[in-house]
C-alpha cells in the first residue's frame, strides 16, 4: 500500500485549517494554538518509482501552493496527531475520481483506493480536550472513525455464498410478531397478522425479502398510513384525512391548468402550453439528525429525482431548501446523550445541501430557516425542486409486458438499508449506533451524469416510464412500477459497488443516484449507447411480466413471489383517535416599553428573523443564468427578498415565484391557524412579488410528532382542516404534498417531540417577469401604505417571545377578505404602480418597514395612528408588532396615489408614512409621540449579526 | 457567411454548458457539445470550430481540486490538438471551472518557457463557496481579443477555489485580462470586491496571443438586464452586460 499525504505549503493561505481553527475557538478551547488538516491517499497495488512521483506531482498534489509527502510522516514534536476515515462500506466518492485520475495517466496498477484526513493541533492541548475536538468536530462515528496507528485500510471484499432465508411465522404468537417487527420492519401487530395470515393461506413460510417488500410497501413514509387512516377525533370520524382535506381542494377547484396532481413524483402543472412545469418537496429528517452532511445531501438528491422521475422526466430548474434547528447558542452541557449540537447540525446539513446543489447546477434561490430547542434532537430538513418538460411529457408513462427494467445511475450498496422503516420510528439514543447503515455519502456527479443521459434518452423516446429510486430502493420503485403488470427482476444482475451483498440488501438497499426506466426491447441499445457515452451505470435487470407478481430470483433462485394485489391493497385502513383542546397560555403582562429600539433590534437579531446571508451565499443562485429576483436583493444586494422569481426559457418572458410559509409558533397555540397563516404568508409573497392568485399551486409537507399519540394527530387534523378551508377559498390548489412523522426522541428520561410544523410551498407562474417588485424601497419622498388589517394578534408573535411569552391570540385568516386584497394589490402592481412591496409577517410592521429601509439605504417614518385596525388597540407597541396575516407595506410614488387609492377602494389599507432621506426608521405613536427612532445602519447590524459566520 | 461555430467541451459535472450555450446562440454562433472521449474517438473533430468553450461547473466533483481530472484528460490526451487548433488562430476560452481546467494543464498561462503549470486557481480566502456579483475592469494594454471595447462588467461569481496564486515571478508576466474592482473602478478594494484573495486581484489572464482566454466569474449569467441584482431599482446599463465578451469572441472568430 502506498499512502500520500498533501498539505498547503508553508506561508500560503490555508483556509480550511484556519476554518477548522476557528471552529475549534468556537467551542470555548483556547488552548489549541495552530492546526493543519492534510489530505491522505491510501493506494492499493502495485507501482514503480516513477509511477508512484507521477502521481504525486500530476494529480494529487498543486505544485504552487501544496507539497505532498509519501510513507507517512509522524507527528512532528509538541503536536497531537488525529487521523480520521470512513468506515468500511461508506464510499467517499473522491476514491473514484482519483482511480480515475490514475488511469488517465497511463498506470494501471492500482486497484482500490481510500481517503483520510489528517490533523495537526498544536498547543497545550490534554487528552479531554482533544476527545472533546474529535467528538464534536472531527469524526461522526456513523461514519468515520479515527484510525488506530498503522491500521491497514478495510476494503471491503467478502464474498457472498446465497443461502435463502425463510421465516416461520406460522406458529408465532403475537410477542414473537411484535419481536419480529421492532427495529427492522417498524410493523404493527395488526399488521403483522395479516401477514402471517397472508402465508397461512399460501401454506409455506415467507422469505425475508417478502417480509422485507412488505414492510417497505406499507410503511408510513412510503404509503402515508396516518393521513390515509380512519380518524376519530370527538364525535367527528374521518375517513381519509388526505383525501378529505387537501387533495379535496383539488378536486373541488378542478383547474384545467393542472395536468398531474397527488399521482406522481412531483404535481405537475401547465406553464405556458408547450411547457409544463413540476414542483416537490421531501424532508429528510432522520439521516440529517445523525450525519447532518450525507443526510442532507441525499435530501436533496432524493428530491432532485422527484422532477427527473414525473412524467417522462422533467430537467430540475430550481431547489428550495427549509431547515428547522435547534438554536445555536445551544448549552452543551444540556445536549441530550447521543445528539448532536444544532450549530454542527446547522452546519452539515447547510454543508450538504449546497455541495449537492451547486455540483448538480440547479440554483437555489428560496428557502428559510426556523429555529427552536425543541428541534435539537429532531432537525428537520425540507428539500424542493422545481423541474420543467415538455407539457406532452407530463402523464405518467406507463410499460407493456415485455419491456425491459433497467436501472441506471449509481452502484448499489449497503447505504440506506432500512432508511424508510427507520423514518418511520422514533429516534431514540441508541438511534446513532442502530441506524448506521442508513446514512451514505451522496455522489453528486453520478446523478448529474444520470440526469444529462436521462434527459437525451427522454428526448428521442427510448424508454416508456421513468421513476427514481429512492426511500425503499428498488423494492418500492420496481413493486410500484409493476403494479398494474408484474415484474421478473432477477437481482444477481444489479451492478454492485462492492461484492458480499444478500439479495435481500440488493432489494431494499436506498444506495443513492438511481433511477428506474421501463424500456421497449427495440430500444434497448440506443439507449445502453447514451448512458455509456456519459460514462454511467445503465444496466437490464428483469423484464415487466403480465402476471401482476412481483418475482424476484436470484441466480435463477426463486427468492419472491408477491401478488401485486396483496402487495398494493393487502393493508387496511388504519383507525386511529385524536383529541384536540385549545390550550390556555399565561396572558403577557408586561409595560409598554417607552422606546421600541431596543424590541426591535432584539426581534431582528433573533435566530428567526436575522440575516440568512451566509447561508444564500454559499448556495449557487445564478446557475442556469434563470434568476430574475434573486434571495438577496436592494441597494447593497443584502435584503431580505419575499419569493424567488426565475425566467426557464430563454424565449419567453414568462417566470415561475416560488416562496414558502412556515411558523411553528402558532402550532403551539392552534395548529389549524398555524396552516391557515402558512399558507397566507407563502401566497402573500408570491403577491409582494407581483405575483397572482390566478395560476398558484401548493404543496403541503407536515412534519409531526409520533400520531398513535392522540394529541399530536388531533393537531394533525386541524392542520388538514385548515387547508382545506383556506386555499379552497384563495383558490389554489395542492398539488402534491408529504408528511414526516415520529419526530420525536427519547433521552431515556423524557420524550421531546418537535413543535407540530407545517411547511407550505407555493409556485406560482407569471406573465411577464418585467413587472416583478423587489421589497427595498426605492426613492426618497414616495409614499408608504399599509395595506391589509391589523388585529390584536400577537400570540406565538416575536414580540411576545422577546418578553418570554407565548399568549393565545393567534393570528387568524379572512380568507375571503385576503383573496379580495390581494387580487387589487396584485391589479395595481400589474399596472406598475408599486415601486417595492414587502409581506408582514414575522416581527409585524416593525420588521418589515426596518427591512425596507435599511434593504433601500434609505429612512421611512410611519405614523401609526391612521392605520387600519380590526378592533381596538390601545398600545403601539402592540400595532407595530402584531403579526396579523394578509397584510403588506407598499412604496408609491406621490404621483400614483390618486391611481393607486382608486384601485385599492373598498379594502382596507391606509396611507402610513413617506420614505425619508435621513437613514432613519422613525415610528410615531398613536398620541403623535415618536415611539423608534433608530439609523438604519444599526438596525441592519443587529440584524446581520448572528449569522455572520 | 455561415454561423461561427463553438464547441462546448463537456466532463461529468460540467453544468454551465447550458447558460454559455444560451449566450452564444444571442450572439448568433452554433453551439455543440462534446465530451473529452467523443473527441478521442474522432466521433467529433476540434478542427471543425472556431471556437473552444469549456465552461463552468464541477468536473468529477472538483475532487482532489477542482479542474484537475479533466486538464489532464486534456494536457495527456488532447494537447496536441489544442496546439494546433490555437496555432491555427482560433480561439480558446474557459470560464470558471473551464479556466481552473485551462491553468491546470499549464495551456494558460501560456508563458514562453513557463513550467508545466506555473499558476494555480486554489481555495477562497474565505475558506467558502461564495456566489455574489462582482465589478471587473478590463486591462486596457491586455492582448485579450474577447474583451476588446469593454471597460467595465458587473457580472456574479459562483466559485470556492477562485484565488489566482502564481509561483514566485511569475505573477508580473501574467497577461492580466481582467480585475475585481469596486463599484468606481479602482483596484486594491479587498474582500468582497475581490471576493477570494487573488493574487493582483486577477479575474482572468490570457496568453500572449490574446486568443486563450480564461475568468472565474460568469459573464453568461448577465446577458439580459433583468439578471443585475438591482434592476427592479436602477436604469438599465447594457454597458455592463457580460455579453459583450461572447459577442467579441464571435466578431474575431468571423474574421478567421
Amino acid at each position: 500500500m502506498y499512502r500520500i499525504e498533501v498539505s498547503v505549503k508553508e506561508g500560503f493561505a490555508d483556509p480550511r485549517s484556519e476554518g477548522l481553527q476557528k471552529d475549534i475557538l468556537d467551542l470555548g478551547i483556547i488552548t489549541v494554538k495552530r492546526v493543519q488538516v492534510s489530505s491522505v491517499y491510501l493506494l492499493e497495488g502495485m507501482l514503480d518509482e516513477k509511477e508512484l512521483l507521477a502521481i504525486c506531482r500530476e494529480l494529487l498534489n498543486d505544485p504552487i501552493v501544496e507539497e505532498y509527502s509519501t510513507g507517512g510522516k509522524p507527528a512532528p514534536p509538541g503536536a497531537r496527531l488525529v487521523e480520521v476515515a470512513y468506515n468500511p462500506g461508506v464510499m467517499d466518492p473522491v476514491e473514484d475520481s482519483v482511480k480515475k485520475g490514475i488511469r488517465d495517466l497511463g498506470i494501471t496498477g492500482i486497484n482500490a483506493v481510500r481517503t483520510a484526513k489528517k490533523y495537526l493541533l498544536w498547543g497545550d492541548i490534554s487528552d479531554s480536550t482533544l476527545n472533546s475536538i474529535c467528538d464534536k468536530l472531527l469524526v461522526n462515528s456513523v461514519v468515520q472513525h479515527i484510525v488506530a496507528h498503522k491500521e491497514a485500510v478495510a476494503l471491503p471484499s467478502a464474498s457472498y455464498q446465497f443461502r435463502l432465508e425463510k421465516i416461520d411465522i406460522a406458529k408465532m404468537d403475537d410477542n414473537a410478531l411484535m419481536e419480529l417487527s421492532k427495529g427492522r420492519f417498524w410493523l404493527n401487530i395488526h399488521e403483522m397478522r395479516i401477514i402471517q395470515n397472508y402465508f397461512k393461506k399460501l401454506d409455506r413460510q415467507p422469505t425475508d425479502v417478502e417480509l422485507e417488500t412488505l414492510a417497505q410497501t406499507w410503511s408510513e413514509h412510503c404509503i402515508h398510513k396516518t393521513f390515509k387512516a380512519r380518524i376519530t377525533l370527538g364525535k367527528k370520524v374521518i375517513d381519509n384525512l388526505m383525501k378529505s382535506t387537501v387533495m379535496k381542494v383539488t378536486q373541488e377547484l378542478n383547474k384545467p391548468w393542472c395536468l398531474s396532481v397527488f399521482k406522481d413524483n412531483a404535481g405537475v402543472i401547465d406553464f405556458d402550453g408547450r411547457y409544463a412545469v413540476c414542483f416537490k418537496v421531501e424532508t429528510h429528517n432522520h439521516p440529517s439528525a445523525v450525519e447532518p452532511y450525507g443526510g442532507a445531501a441525499t435530501g436533496i438528491g432524493g428530491v432532485i429525482r422527484d422532477p427527473l422521475g414525473t412524467g417522462l422526466g422533467a430537467f430540475p430548474i430550481m431547489n428550495t431548501d427549509v431547515f428547522c434547528f435547534g438554536p445555536p447558542d445551544y448549552p452543551y452541557d444540556e445536549l441530550p446523550k447521543g445528539v448532536l449540537h444544532p450549530r454542527r447540525i446547522f452546519k452539515g446539513v447547510r454543508a450538504g445541501v449546497a455541495d449537492y446543489g451547486n455540483r448538480m447546477g440547479i440554483p437555489t434561490s428560496n428557502g428559510s430557516i426556523f429555529f427552536d430547542k425543541r428541534y435539537v434532537g429532531n432537525p428537520l430538513v425540507y428539500c424542493g425542486t422545481v423541474g420543467i418538460m415538455p407539457k406532452n411529457m407530463s402523464q405518467k408513462g406507463m410499460q407493456k409486458p415485455g419491456d425491459l427494467v433497467v436501472v441506471v445511475g449509481g452502484k448499489t450498496g449497503r447505504d440506506g438499508i432500512h432508511g424508510v422503516t427507520f423514518a418511520s420510528g422514533d429516534l431514540d439514543k441508541e438511534s446513532e449506533t442502530l441506524s448506521q447503515s442508513s446514512v451514505q455519502i451522496g455522489n453528486p456527479i453520478v446523478e448529474k451524469k444520470a440526469l444529462d443521459a436521462i434527459i437525451q434518452a427522454r428526448d428521442l423516446g427510448l424508454y416508456c416510464r421513468i421513476t427514481d429510486c429512492g426511500g425503499g430502493g428498488l423494492s418500492s420503485a420496481v413493486g410500484e412500477m409493476a403494479e398494474e403488470t408484474g415484474v421478473r427482476v432477477d437481482l444477481e444482475k444489479v451492478p454492485l459497488k462492492y461484492a458480499g451483498l444478500s439479495y435481500t440488501e440488493i432489494w431494499v438497499s436506498e444506495s443513492q443516484e438511481r433511477m428506474l426506466l421501463a424500456v421497449p426491447p427495440e430500444n434497448i441499445d440506443r439507449l445502453l449507447t447514451i448512458f455509456n457515452n456519459e460514462d454511467v451505470e445503465a444496466t437490464v435487470i428483469g423484464e415487466f411480466t403480465d402476471n401482476r407478481r412481483l418475482r424476484l430470483y436470484y441466480e435463477g433462485n426463486l427468492v419472491c413471489d408477491l401478488d401485486m394485489e396483496f402487495l398494493h391493497k393487502g393493508l387496511p385502513q388504519l383507525e386511529r383517535e385524536g383529541i384536540w383542546q385549545l390550550p390556555r397560555h399565561p396572558e403577557p403582562d408586561f409595560p409598554r416599553p417607552s422606546d421600541l429600539k431596543e424590541d426591535l433590534k432584539k426581534i431582528l437579531g433573533s435566530w428567526n428573523v436575522c440575516s440568512k446571508e451566509w447561508v444564500i451565499r454559499q448556495y449557487d443562485h445564478e446557475v442556469q443564468g434563470t434568476s430574475v429576483l434573486k434571495p438577496l436583493v436592494g441597494v447593497k444586494n443584502d435584503g431580505p427578498g419575499d419569493a424567488a422569481i426565475i425566467k426557464p426559457l430563454a424565449d419567453s418572458k414568462k417566470g415561475i415565484i416560488i416562496s414558502n410559509g412556515i411558523n411553528p409558533k402558532y402550532g403551539d397555540i392552534d395548529a389549524y391557524w398555524m396552516a391557515a397563516s402558512a399558507i397566507d404568508e407563502a401566497l402573500r409573497q408570491v403577491i409582494a412579488v407581483g405575483g397572482s392568485l390566478d395560476k398558484i399551486a401548493l404543496l403541503d409537507n407536515f412534519c409531526w410528532g409520533n400520531p398513535e399519540k392522540p394529541d399530536r394527530l388531533g393537531a394533525l387534523v386541524r392542520a388538514a382542516q385548515a387547508c382545506y378551508d383556506i386555499a379552497i377559498v384563495y383558490g389554489t390548489p395542492f398539488i402534491s404534498g408529504k408528511d414526516s412523522l415520529y419526530n420525536e426522541y427519547e433521552t431515556g428520561e423524557e420524550t421531546i417531540c418537535i413543535p407540530p410544523t407545517l411547511l407550505i410551498s407555493a409556485m406560482g407562474v407569471m406573465d411577464d417577469i418585467g413587472k416583478a417588485v423587489s421589497m427595498d424601497c426605492k426613492q426618497v419622498g414616495d409614499l408608504i401604505y399599509i395595506v391589509g388589517t391589523t388585529y390584536n394578534e400577537l400570540g406565538g408573535s416575536h414580540y411576545y417571545s422577546i418578553h418570554d411569552y407565548l399568549g393565545n391570540n393567534v393570528p387568524q385568516v379572512n380568507p375571503e377578505k385576503g383573496k379580495k386584497l390581494m387580487n387589487a394589490l396584485s391589479a395595481s402592481m400589474q399596472k406598475g404602480m408599486v415601486k417595492a412591496c414587502h409581506d408582514l409577517s414575522e416581527g409585524g410592521i416593525g420588521v418589515a418597514a426596518a427591512e425596507m429601509a435599511f434593504a433601500g439605504g434609505l429612512g421611512i417614518s410611519i405614523d401609526l395612528k391612521n392605520l387600519p385596525l380590526g378592533e381596538a388597540i390601545e398600545r403601539d407597541d402592540y400595532i407595530l408588532f402584531s403579526e396579523s396575516n394578509s397584510r403588506f407595506l407598499v412604496e408609491i410614488d406621490p404621483g400614483d396615489r390618486q391611481a393607486f387609492e382608486k384601485a385599492m377602494a373598498g379594502m382596507d389599507f391606509a396611507k402610513v408614512g413617506r420614505v425619508t432621506e435621513d437613514k432613519k426608521l422613525v415610528i410615531k405613536g398613536k398620541d403623535d409621540k415618536v415611539v423608534l427612532a433608530a439609523p438604519i445602519d444599526e438596525l441592519k447590524e443587529a440584524w446581520q449579526k448572528p449569522l455572520k459566520w | 457567411m455561415s454561423k461561427i461555430k463553438v464547441l462546448m467541451l463537456r466532463a461529468p459535472g460540467t453544468n454551465r454548458d447550458v447558460d454559455t450555450k444560451i449566450a452564444f446562440e444571442a450572439v448568433g454562433a452554433e453551439v455543440a457539445s462534446a465530451l473529452v472521449p467523443e473527441l478521442l474517438r474522432k466521433e467529433k473533430r476540434l478542427a471543425d470550430y472556431h471556437i473552444l468553450m469549456i465552461p463552468g461547473g464541477f468536473t468529477y466533483g472538483d475532487d482532489i481540486s477542482a479542474g484537475r481530472i479533466m486538464a489532464n484528460e486534456i494536457r495527456l490526451r488532447l494537447g496536441e490538438d489544442i496546439k494546433r487548433f490555437v496555432a491555427d488562430g482560433r480561439l480558446v476560452m474557459g470560464i470558471c471551472n473551464g479556466f481552473q481546467v485551462l491553468v491546470k494543464t499549464g495551456i494558460l498561462p501560456g508563458i514562453k518557457g513557463q513550467s508545466a503549470q506555473p499558476v494555480t486557481l486554489t481555495n477562497n480566502d474565505s475558506g467558502r463557496f461564495e456566489c455574489r456579483w462582482v465589478y471587473l475592469k478590463v486591462n486596457e494594454n491586455s492582448p485579450c481579443v474577447f474583451t476588446k471595447r469593454i471597460n467595465c462588467i458587473y457580472v456574479p461569481i459562483a466559485h470556492g477555489e477562485g484565488k489566482l496564486v502564481a509561483e514566485p515571478g511569475m505573477a508580473e508576466k501574467l497577461n492580466i485580462a481582467l480585475q475585481y474592482v469596486d463599484e468606481k473602478g479602482k483596484t486594491g478594494a479587498g474582500y468582497p470586491n475581490n471576493p477570494n484573495g487573488s493574487v493582483n486581484d486577477i479575474a482572468g489572464i490570457c496568453d500572449a496571443s490574446g486568443r486563450i482566454f480564461g475568468m472565474m466569474p460568469h459573464p453568461e449569467d448577465f446577458i439580459r438586464w433583468t439578471q443585475h441584482p438591482r434592476w427592479t431599482r436602477e436604469k438599465p446599463r447594457e454597458d455592463l452586460l457580460g455579453l459583450q465578451i461572447f459577442t467579441n469572441a464571435v466578431t474575431w472568430a468571423k474574421g478567421i
